[in-house]
C-alpha cells in the first residue's frame, strides 16, 4: 500500500511545524531575514542549495545559453525603477511598482524544490508573496480563465535577445486556478536578500510543481484573459513542451527521461534521485488536474 | 619554405602529439581537483570531454585536406590524433555512465535505445571503437583493402557525433552548429577530391 502524506496527518503536521519553527528560528537568528519575511508551512526542510549554486547556475537565455552566462552578463539589467502592467480582464488595470505588488510586510519565505526540465534540481529559499493576493488586488473579472506573463524585451539590457533563439519576449501562462493556488508566488528575493539579476530580478514567478521554465523571470506584464496564452517554449517546440509542463516522472521529454534527476550540489558521485509526481507537491495540486490525461496535457 | 617545414615535421616524434593531446585532460583534472568547475562539475566534465573528442576528430579529418590544399604533411600524426579522439570519447561516455547516470543501467539502456541523440552518440562511439581497435600495423596488414573501407566510417561517425551534440541542446546554439559546419566542409573537401573537375581546383589552390 502506498501512503501519501495526507494519510499520515500527524507526522506531516509535525514536519510542517518543525519546518515552520526552524524557519522562524532562522528568521530570528539571521539579520539577513530582517526583511521580516514570515515562514511558511509550504516550505520543505530539505537541505537548501547554497547562494553560490543558486546564483551561478541559471537558465536565463536573455543573457546567454550557458549556465554561467546570466551571472556574467546580467549586470546590464536595470531593475529600478520597474513596473509591472496588470491588464486584460481585471477591474483595476494599471502599472504597479514592486512595492505595491510585494510589500515587505506581506513577504513570506518559501523554501521550494525547483525541478528543471533538463533533469536537475535545487532547493531554493525564495522570498515572495502569493500571486493570488496580487491578482485579488487587481480584481479578476468573472470571465477570466488564464493568466499570461511576459518578460522584459530590451536587447540593450538583455544581450541574449539580440539572437533569435526564442521568439522574444519570453512568454508564459497559467490557468487561473493554478495562478490562484497558494503555492504559486511572485518572488522578489532569495536567501533573505533581493533577487540577483540572473535569478529574475526584480520580480519573477515561482510555480514549484512545474518545470522551471514555467517560472518566468523579470516579469513586466501580467494579463488576465479567457484564452490559453502562448508560451515561449511551447511555441518553439510544441511536441516537447506543453502548456501545463507539470513535473511528471511518467511523461518523458521526447529527447530524455524525466524519471530521475540530479540534485545540484551533491558532488561528483552524488547520483540521481527519483523525480516525484508534481515535484512532490501532489497532495496540494493533484486536485487541479483531476480527470485530465496528463500524458496528453503535458 | 613548406618543404623545410615538412622536413622539420619529420623530425618531430609522434609522442609529442600524444603529450599535447593530454593537455586538455590535465587541465580538466586540475580544474576538478581545485574546484574550478563551478556549481555542476558533473556536467562540465562530461561536456568538456565530449567537446575535446570532437575537436580531435576534426583535427584527424583535416590532415588529408591540409595535405591536398597546402601540401603540409601531417600524415605521420594522424593515427595519434585519431586515438586521442577515441580516448576522450571513451572518457566522455564513462563520465556520462558513472557521474551523470550513476550507473543506473536500466535507465541508461532504455535511454540509449529510445533517445535519438543518445542513439547517434552511441553509434558514433561504436564506429570510433572499431577504428581504434584496428588502428595498428597488424590490422592494416591483415585486413588489406578492407582496412581502407572500414576506416571510411570516420565520416559518418563525425556527422553522428556533431548531430549528437546539437540534438542534446534545447535551442540551436551557434558553436555546435559551427562545428557541424566544419565537419561537413571537411567531408566536402575530402570527397570533392575524387572528382576530376576539382583536381584542377586543387592544383589552382595548391
Amino acid at each position: 500500500m502506498k501512503l501519501n502524506w495526507s494519510d499520515v496527518t500527524p507526522e506531516a503536521e509535525y514536519l510542517n511545524r518543525r519546518a515552520f519553527m526552524a524557519a522562524g528560528m532562522a528568521a530570528l537568528a539571521t539579520p539577513a531575514l530582517g526583511l521580516g519575511a514570515a515562514a511558511s508551512p509550504f516550505s520543505t526542510d530539505e537541505k537548501q542549495n547554497s547562494l553560490e549554486e543558486i546564483t551561478q547556475y541559471n537558465n536565463f537565455y536573455e543573457f546567454g545559453t550557458g549556465k554561467t552566462d546570466p551571472a556574467r552578463n546580467s549586470s546590464s539589467l536595470k531593475t529600478s525603477p520597474w513596473s509591472v502592467t496588470i491588464d486584460g480582464m481585471v477591474d483595476r488595470p494599471g502599472n504597479y511598482g514592486i512595492e505595491d505588488l510585494a510589500p515587505e510586510s506581506a513577504q513570506e519565505e518559501r523554501i521550494y524544490r525547483l525541478r528543471c526540465v533538463e533533469a536537475w534540481s535545487m532547493v531554493i529559499p525564495w522570498l515572495g508573496v502569493p500571486l493570488a493576493g496580487v491578482l485579488d488586488k487587481a480584481g479578476v473579472q468573472p470571465g477570466a480563465k488564464f493568466v499570461a506573463f511576459r518578460t522584459l524585451h530590451d536587447p540593450e539590457q538583455m544581450p541574449g535577445q539580440r539572437v533569435r533563439i526564442l521568439d522574444w519576449p519570453y512568454r508564459e501562462g497559467l490557468r487561473l486556478d493554478e495562478a490562484m493556488h497558494p503555492l504559486t508566488i511572485l518572488a522578489t528575493g532569495v536567501y533573505g536578500k533581493p533577487l540577483p539579476n540572473q535569478n529574475g530580478a526584480p520580480i519573477r514567478l515561482v510555480v514549484p510543481w512545474k518545470y522551471g521554465f514555467k517560472s518566468i523571470k523579470s516579469v513586466v506584464s501580467i494579463t488576465l484573459t479567457d484564452t490559453q496564452p502562448q508560451c515561449s517554449w511551447q511555441m518553439m517546440q510544441p511536441g516537447e513542451y506543453g502548456f501545463y509542463a507539470n513535473v511528471n516522472p511518467q511523461v518523458d521529454h521526447p529527447r530524455w527521461s524525466q524519471a530521475t534527476e540530479r540534485r545540484i550540489g551533491s558532488g561528483l558521485l552524488g547520483g540521481r534521485q527519483e523525480t516525484l509526481m508534481f515535484n512532490g507537491y501532489g497532495d496540494q495540486v493533484a486536485g487541479l488536474y483531476a480527470g485530465m490525461d496528463l500524458a496528453k496535457h503535458y | 619554405m613548406l618543404q623545410r617545414l615538412n622536413r622539420g615535421l619529420r623530425q618531430v616524434p609522434v609522442w609529442t602529439v600524444w603529450l599535447a593531446g593530454l593537455i586538455p585532460m590535465a587541465l580538466l583534472v586540475r580544474d576538478t581537483l581545485l574546484g574550478h568547475l563551478g556549481v555542476d562539475p558533473v556536467r562540465d566534465i562530461e561536456h568538456r570531454l565530449g567537446r575535446t573528442a570532437i575537436y580531435f576528430l576534426l583535427a584527424t579529418l583535416a590532415v588529408t585536406p591540409l595535405l591536398r590544399l597546402t601540401r603540409l604533411n601531417l600524415m605521420r600524426f594522424r593515427q595519434a590524433l585519431g586515438l586521442i579522439c577515441f580516448t576522450y570519447a571513451a572518457c566522455h561516455l564513462a563520465a556520462w555512465a558513472i557521474f551523470d547516470m550513476a550507473l543506473l543501467w536500466a535507465q541508461m539502456l532504455r535511454d540509449v535505445v529510445k533517445r535519438p541523440y543518445l542513439i547517434f552518440g552511441m553509434l558514433g562511439f561504436v564506429m570510433l571503437l572499431a577504428l581504434a581497435l584496428t588502428s595498428n600495423r597488424f590490422s592494416i596488414r591483415r585486413m588489406g583493402p578492407r582496412w581502407r573501407q572500414l576506416h571510411r566510417l570516420v565520416y559518418p561517425a563525425a556527422i553522428l557525433v556533431a548531430v549528437h551534440w546539437l540534438w542534446a541542446l534545447k535551442v540551436w546554439e551557434s558553436w555546435p552548429l559551427t562545428v557541424l559546419g566544419a565537419v561537413i566542409l571537411l567531408l566536402l573537401f575530402r570527397f570533392a577530391g575524387r572528382f576530376c573537375g576539382l583536381r584542377v581546383f586543387w592544383r589552382f589552390l595548391g
